[in-house]
């Protein structure tokens, strides 16, 4: 959109904001990825619409102490993983400058990204102005998130181990799931400690995998926005968004529906209890063996 | 799972609260109640200490059963620990479940400092469901084992 080109170059050029988080085009026509602008001349690669699918809000955690303020695009759906790095005080309002683009639904070259298929909405969970059209305030037909889950949760266990099995080996331990991930923001994660034997190489094992997979899903549970990108990025079509959502789908069935980056409520269903809470030996209660 | 090692003994990692199954597991051995000494125990100082990443290295290093024991909901020596370990750790069970590792691999149990029978009780019980399931296959780093 040129709307949000322009504007982004008047906030550059008068002084408001001193960097700008965007997108630009790759080299081929689908592969837009996130890039940095610093001045109107650098703002000519600026790209926004259908390609844009990378959720920028990642990349403020880089540049909340740096001097000035940032200019950020956010879809809609961006903005909850935003708000919830706020509530987690990992970066400051006021150190930035929130263009909400209005979304019809992002693609890559395959065709619509799977986490446009259980878009969240057109809200903006904050914003300092939104720059949308009529075009993008419409909602199109989605499908139930929990599918995926509810199906696998319908399996044997033996089923649901040879399925996990499957789809893990072929991790790579490239990281890239953790790197994207806006919840996935720890200065050091637990998967770069020297001690650890599992630090930032591929597996050697198929323990390594489970665990890498439990703790990364386990580590956003209740912080996790669903926005998609670990599944997005993987370069081995893994599909993560299955683990986290299963978390999800057990947080909101167990202690009450939840959306994370939502509201001004920073407790997350893990950061709080009730005394009534179920038994864990409930969970051998649900589902199939 | 059947037991294909006919010499195999179950290992089992029991996380103890200091404050209650701790001092619950010595009254047990004081009043000479039994329990398997296939149970190894490490003292933690709250059942919230539990990280989750201490039972699936547990399990990596060659454990068959985890169980966590900790005090009674309501009587935590700081007051929330083990509500907040409560829904961690159903948290993971349900996702141990979900990658279809057996069931009734990880236990929690709630045991004070004055139930030495109870201890002795859940950790026989405990055992029995690990000989039952057999080896830990699944969870494990295989080059481990022999
Ligand atoms: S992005 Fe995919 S291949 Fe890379 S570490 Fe994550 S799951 Fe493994
Ligand atoms: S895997 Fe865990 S420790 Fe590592 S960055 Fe993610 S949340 Fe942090």
């Amino acid at each position: 959109m040129a709307r949000i080109k322009q504007r982004a170059i008047e906030l550059l050029s008068d002084g408001t904001v001193m960097r700008v988080i965007g997108w630009e085009k790759g080299e081929g026509n689908c592969d837009w990825s996130p890039a940095l602008f610093e001045n109107a001349a650098e703002m000519e690669n600026f790209v926004y619409g259908d390609y844009a699918g990378a959720n920028l809000s990642k990349y403020c955690l880089k540049f909340n102490r740096q001097e000035g303020k940032t200019l950020v695009v956010l879809k809609p759906c961006d903005t909850l993983s935003f708000r919830q790095l706020l509530h987690e005080h990992r970066i400051d309002r006021e150190k930035f400058y929130v263009i909400g683009a209005g979304c019809k639904g992002m693609k890559d070259e395959k065709g619509g990204l799977l986490k446009c298929s259980a878009c969240k909405g057109k809200e903006f969970e904050v914003y300092d102005e939104i720059i949308d059209d009529e075009e993008a305030q419409k909602t199109t037909a989605l499908m139930d998130r929990m599918a995926g889950v509810i199906e696998l949760e319908k399996m044997t266990a033996q089923e649901r181990f040879d399925f996990w099995r499957g789809e893990l080996s072929r991790c790579i331990r490239c990281n890239a799931c953790r790197n994207v991930c806006p919840a996935c923001s720890c200065i050091k994660c637990v998967f770069d400690n020297p001690a650890s034997g599992v630090q930032s190489k591929a597996p050697v094992t198929d323990f390594e995998e489970n665990m890498f997979h439990i703790i990364r899903a386990y580590h956003v549970a209740g912080r996790c926005t669903d926005c998609g990108e670990c599944s997005r990025v993987c370069p081995q079509n893994i599909p993560l968004h299955l683990l986290n959502r299963k978390f999800i789908k057990d947080m909101n069935e167990l202690y009450g529906d939840y959306q994370a980056g939502v509201g001004e409520n920073e407790r997350t269903p893990l950061t709080s209890y009730t005394k009534e809470d179920a038994e864990p030996g409930i969970v051998y209660e649900r589902g199939n063996a | 799972m059947s037991v294909s090692n006919p010499n195999w003994k179950p290992k089992i990692v029991a996380f103890c609260c200091n404050w209650c199954s701790y001092a619950g597991a010595d009254l047990a051995g004081s009043g000479r109640m039994a329990y398997p000494a296939d149970v190894k125990i490490i003292r933690v100082p709250c059942s919230c200490r539990v990280n989750p990443l201490f039972i699936l290295r547990a399990f990596e290093r060659g454990a068959d059963g985890v169980i966590m024991c900790g005090c009674h909901p309501g009587d935590c020596h700081y007051t929330s620990g083990n509500y907040f370990a409560r829904r961690r750790m159903t948290m993971l069970f349900s996702m141990l479940d979900y990658l279809g590792i057996e069931r009734g691999r990880t236990r929690v149990e709630w045991v004070s400092a004055a139930e030495g029978a109870k201890f002795s009780k859940t950790m026989n019980e405990f055992v029995k469901t690990i000989y039952d399931l057999g080896e830990n296959r699944k969870l494990g780093d295989l080059r481990c084992k022999k």
